[in-house]
């Protein structure tokens, strides 16, 4: 018999692990891969590939080189990284503009903080938001749909965040007319008009993602539905109030907000933690997106919405405590 | 199904030993009391080298009102007073008494007559904790409260309900389990019994859905006493947690320290100590064995006993097949709360509920990476705290803050700990930081 | 005419207010400081390197003046200015300048691996208050050393470190101010804070029993080599009556020790005793000292290269 082991309570673990977290997260979004394979074709492979083999060899780099640790890239966070990256990029990005993505979002996003767990603000985000201010072009002509074998050579048209935007421009409520039906953006059925960015297209493939994490409990329900209901009644009454905005199941399936809802809020790292938290959190992002979207210079808010809130999360995790045993008033 | 509000994991049950008859274990050789078996002051040896006993024979008394005697589990010689390693790993003051033949003290009675409360009409409350407090009866769920002191409610506070706590949310232990089955009349005499000694007239018996067999049987035994419900709880940890098992029966939550379960009403005991109450009250009969599981997936065969306190967990684990060699880690009580023991020549003390062997594999903690901030443990932890944070402040050292977060609240079940996803050592931390804590409160109420 | 005089009345309408706002918010929020922060502050060298474990000199000068107020400088040294510095902080705060006797930190514990046999594996969060909690730790020694290096994080100078070979922290006398910071984190008070000792040949002599081991003689023992069995071989060599004995342990009081190495001598078999000095073995008068034959000729190197406190300190030892 060899030495006994000594260590103090609990002496068994869920077996949970930080990979097996990270891996949920990716089967989730399988079904928007897939989706985004079905509508985008060869752009949309070649994105994604770039986009999560840039994310985890940066990682692996800056471990390895200039933190001299070991590496973490088996932890999958930064696959993940990647694969969110790619999801929030047109179909038609260059590579060179990936890699630089890529380098932006791993490099400053996380590793400058100190790595997994020390990031201030979503890596995903910070390489997209970057790569729109610095690449505005070439990240706001989104290529139609159904054009499998194309790639930065596909026909470019207008998103449905486009033509909502300019419906408030112009204070013309029918270019709302050009939307497809709630429908068609909840199924990813376009059958005219430029889609978005691979992961926007199919929102249905992102509520199946979601249903997987919340059955894996992988993430609560906290923050996803307190941004989508706090999207759809503020949408809701602008809606009601003025019909150039446009209607609420609209606004919620277009453009990158389920998204960010189900994915990009909800990253472990720059979320608040506790649910009351969360549930604030969500609630600012919800209506800090329908305000960027539609009052500001901006198709789409969901990437700014989040960013901000991130940099809130410390304050929200310092002031919104879980309730203590015993504080609930007795019945 | 009824269970806590806030929290909760639900690790693996894997209770082998659930249908193994509770076997009497054999007679040690040489028994070994240590002195510090309860919470509270240790108790003082009142015999000495050469002293011969017998069993229920009290070898060391009560070192103050928050302790309790000690009685001896063998006749024989008293060998010496020495130190032992217990539970706690370190070396303790014991007494050594040399087993010879097995005389038990005239004043118990040994029959298996059930002896109902309605048949002791002179039983009064002060008579029954009297009897209770000679008999040397500490909480046997593993806290080792003395029970005497938890009967007589401080000043200003008022007993509404006795909660008998029988959940047995540990995984791997099953002794409650099998008590309940096994002795069901003894255990509802026991509950009377506490439940008069507090004049109350209400008692709750939780017991987890997962032992669906007890909850038949003690609610069939019950209804013969009207004012004893059975309550079926949903099995989650901690749910056998004193201020968790209030709030799941009653629904009533008890404020963070220093309030007590009775601020809120409620006298909670262990189902064995409610045996252990009976058999001290109606038979005399101090507690010197307890019923103890000794079990682990590599052991041959996982099995519940009814042992003599002092007995060598060693002599234990032999009836059940022997140590096997790939065994890491040898665990006295169970897997979330247990302690991890130096040896196995550990004796069984009043609070030892179990033996658990976990072999090398299981025996390692995982690699520790850093937190990802996912909030498992915010969402695990039953007393609302926030575990990461208390781990990281108590690392740091930063003991005002940690008191700020409430970490006296915590209850050490280790929920935070088995849920983290980057195994970190998130209790190990907290401990210290509670006790540091403690100790600073302490020093400020004294000054 | 008329823009400039507009001007003029708005910029100074919004100066006086500005002032007035000013005026009353210095009143309103005015901080009390006590003025000897502020001289203290002056003397401090104003390198505000943390050394002394405060944030900044002027945190220094708080917590002298809070200190003073307590009647005594004890525990606040500026390892900078060193003991110069804290007398002028004295003479502000009216105090006599502690005792100037340099100090040392010293590990009493001398349970390196071969000395002291594994029994069990300690497993969980790397810190001996930690360790301290789960058992006695991963010897048999419910009182030595821990080696998780809570010392080792709680030095601010760098002066004490883990050595790899023993697991036992090492000191570094040179660094080490003897602020106490590592006696304080230890949870099994190991590291104790002992003058540094008389000066002989360069190097400072002081001696000390190294093993806190309160366990009777032979489980101490069986637990490691080198442990006090609480024999009292030393407590009955000593002429000073510097060594008593506690608990089966021996405790060397360095206000009477006068560093002569009698008792290194006398702790021959467990060597638990432990001088910072060769101390010269007496010549062989029985054959079980072996270890004289090379000591011998360094201590009476020593002896001709230091005749001086070697005279005082032979006289008496005779004595």
């Amino acid at each position: 018999m060899g030495k006994l082991t000594i260590s103090l309570s609990p002496h068994v673990h869920s077996g949970d692990s930080v990979q097996n977290n990270m891996l949920n997260v990716i089967i989730a979004l399988v079904p928007a891969a897939l989706f985004s394979l079905y509508a985008f074709g060869v752009g949309a492979a070649v994105v994604m590939l770039t986009s999560v083999a840039a994310c985890v060899f940066f990682e692996w780099a800056i471990t390895r080189f200039i933190l001299k640790a070991e590496p973490t890239v088996c932890d999958l966070s930064a696959a993940l990284t990647g694969l969110l990256l790619g999801f929030n990029l047109p179909s038609n990005l260059p590579i060179w503009i990936i890699i630089i993505g890529a380098l932006v979002a791993i490099g400053i996003g996380k590793m400058t903080f100190g790595g997994l767990g020390c990031n201030i603000f979503n890596p995903a985000l910070v390489g997209r938001v970057f790569l729109l201010i610095s690449f505005p072009v070439q990240m706001t002509t989104w290529p139609e749909a159904g054009q499998l074998g194309a790639y930065t050579d596909a026909t470019t048209g207008a998103t449905p965040l486009s033509v909502m935007t300019t419906a408030i421009k112009n204070g013309d409520a029918s270019v709302l007319s050009q939307l497809p039906s709630s429908m068609d953006m909840l199924l990813g059925t376009y059958s005219q008009g430029g889609a978005g960015c691979l992961g926007e297209i199919s929102a249905l493939a992102l509520l199946i993602g979601f249903a997987w994490m919340l059955l894996k409990k992988t993430i609560t329900w906290h923050i996803p539905v307190s941004i989508i209901c706090t999207v759809f009644v503020f949408a809701g009454l602008l809606h009601v109030a003025n019909p150039v905005y446009a209607n609420p199941f609209q606004v919620l399936f277009s453009g990158g907000l389920m998204l960010g809802a189900i994915f990009m809020a909800t990253d472990y790292v720059s979320s608040p933690m506790s649910s009351k938290g969360q549930l604030i959190y969500g609630v600012a992002i919800g209506f800090l997106t329908v305000v960027i979207r539609n009052f500001g210079a901006y198709p789409e808010g969901m990437s700014f919405a989040i960013l901000i809130m991130n940099a809130f999360t410390p304050l929200i995790n310092n002031y919104c405590k879980p309730k203590r045993f015993g504080e609930v008033v007795k019945k | 199904m009824k269970t806590f509000r806030i929290g909760g994991v639900h690790p693996e049950e894997n209770k082998l030993s659930a249908d193994q008859p509770i076997k009497v274990a054999a007679l040690p050789e040489v028994a070994v009391f240590p002195l510090g078996q309860h919470i509270g002051a240790p108790a003082k040896a009142v015999v000495a080298k050469g002293d011969k006993v017998k069993v229920g024979t009290m070898i060391a008394e009560a070192g103050g009102f928050v302790s309790a005697g000690i009685y001896s589990s063998v006749s024989g010689t008293v060998q010496k007073i020495d130190t032992v390693i217990d539970a706690s790993g370190y070396r303790k003051p014991a007494i050594y008494i040399k087993v010879e033949g097995d005389e038990w003290e005239e004043t118990i009675d040994r029959s298996e007559d059930l002896v109902k409360a309605a048949d002791r009409p002179d039983l009064t409350p002060e008579l029954i904790v009297e009897k209770i407090k000679n008999a040397g009866l500490v909480g046997m769920g593993g806290a080792c409260f003395p029970v005497h002191v938890k009967l007589c409610p401080p000043p200003g506070a008022k007993a509404e309900c006795v909660i008998i706590n029988a959940v047995e949310c540990e995984p791997y232990l099953t002794a409650d389990h099998r008590l309940m089955l096994e002795k069901a009349d003894q255990v509802l005499v026991g509950v009377d019994l506490i439940m008069k000694a507090v004049k109350v007239n209400k008692g709750y018996i939780g017991i987890e859905e997962n032992k669906p067999d007890a909850i038949k049987l003690m609610t069939e035994k019950a209804q013969a006493y009207p004012n004893i419900e059975i309550v079926p709880l949903k099995t989650k940890y901690p749910q056998g947690g004193e201020k968790q098992l209030i709030d799941a029966v009653i629904r009533r939550q008890v404020p963070a320290p220093p309030a007590i379960p009775i601020s809120v009403g409620a006298v909670v005991q262990n189902v064995g100590t409610a045996y252990a109450v009976y058999e001290a009250v109606m038979k005399n009969k101090p507690l010197f064995e307890r019923i103890v599981t000794v079990t682990g997936k590599s052991l041959a065969q996982p099995s519940n006993f009814l042992a003599r306190m002092g007995t060598p967990m060693s002599q234990l684990i032999e009836a059940c097949g022997g140590l096997p060699s790939d065994t890491g880690k040898v665990i006295g009580g169970g897997p979330m709360m247990g302690k991890a023991l130096m040896n196995i020549e550990v004796p069984i003390c009043k609070g030892s509920s179990g033996v658990l062997i976990m072999n090398d594999k299981e025996a390692k903690r995982g690699k520790v990476s850093s937190c990802i901030r996912c909030a498992k443990c915010v969402s695990a932890c039953p007393m609302g705290l926030e575990p990461f944070l208390l781990a990281t402040v108590s690392a740091k050292a930063n003991w005002e803050k940690a008191e700020a977060e409430d970490i006296t609240s915590c209850i050490e079940c280790g929920s935070c700990q088995f849920t983290c996803p980057s195994h970190r050592p998130l209790l190990d931390n907290i401990r210290i930081g509670k006790q540091t804590v403690m100790g600073i409160i302490r020093a400020r109420n004294t000054k | 005419m008329n823009v400039i005089l507009i001007a003029v009345i708005v910029l100074g309408a919004i100066g006086l207010l500005a002032s007035l706002v000013l005026f009353f918010a210095s009143k309103k929020f005015a901080v009390h400081e006590d003025p000897r922060i502020g001289q203290v502050s002056e003397v401090l060298p104003q390198a505000n390197c943390g050394g002394c474990g405060f944030p900044g000199c002027s945190g220094f000068a708080a917590a002298c003046v809070k200190a003073a107020d307590g009647g005594s400088l004890e525990g606040k040294l500026c390892p900078v200015g060193g003991q110069p510095v804290m007398e002028k902080v004295a003479a502000i705060l009216g105090l006599e300048a502690a005792a100037a006797e340099p100090k040392v930190a010293v590990v009493r514990c001398n349970g390196s691996c071969q000395n002291r046999p594994r029994i069990v594996e300690y497993d969980g969060a790397i810190s001996c208050r930690v360790a301290n909690a789960t058992g006695a730790g991963e010897t048999a020694c419910q009182f030595g050393c821990l080696g998780c290096g809570d010392c080792v994080a709680a030095c601010k100078f760098d002066a004490i470190h883990m050595n790899p070979e023993t697991g036992l922290p090492e000191v570094d006398e040179e660094k080490c101010t003897a602020c106490g910071a590592c006696s304080k984190a230890c949870p099994r008070n190991i590291i104790e804070i002992r003058p540094k000792g008389r000066v002989v040949k360069g190097s400072a002599r002081r001696v000390w029993v190294d093993c806190v081991n309160k366990d009777k003689g032979p489980v101490a023992m069986k637990a490691c080599n080198v442990s006090c069995i609480g024999c009292g071989k030393c407590v009955k060599v000593c002429k000073f009556e510097a060594i008593t004995l506690e608990n089966n342990l021996a405790y060397i009081d360095p206000e009477k020790c006068k560093a002569c190495g009698q008792c290194v001598n006398a702790c021959n078999v467990r060597h638990a005793i432990h001088a910072t000095w060769e101390v010269p073995v007496p010549k062989p008068k029985t054959e079980d000292a072996p270890a004289a034959a090379p000591a011998a000729p360094k201590a009476e190197a020593a002896v001709a290269e230091a005749p001086k406190p070697a005279a005082e300190e032979t006289p008496k030892a005779e004595a």
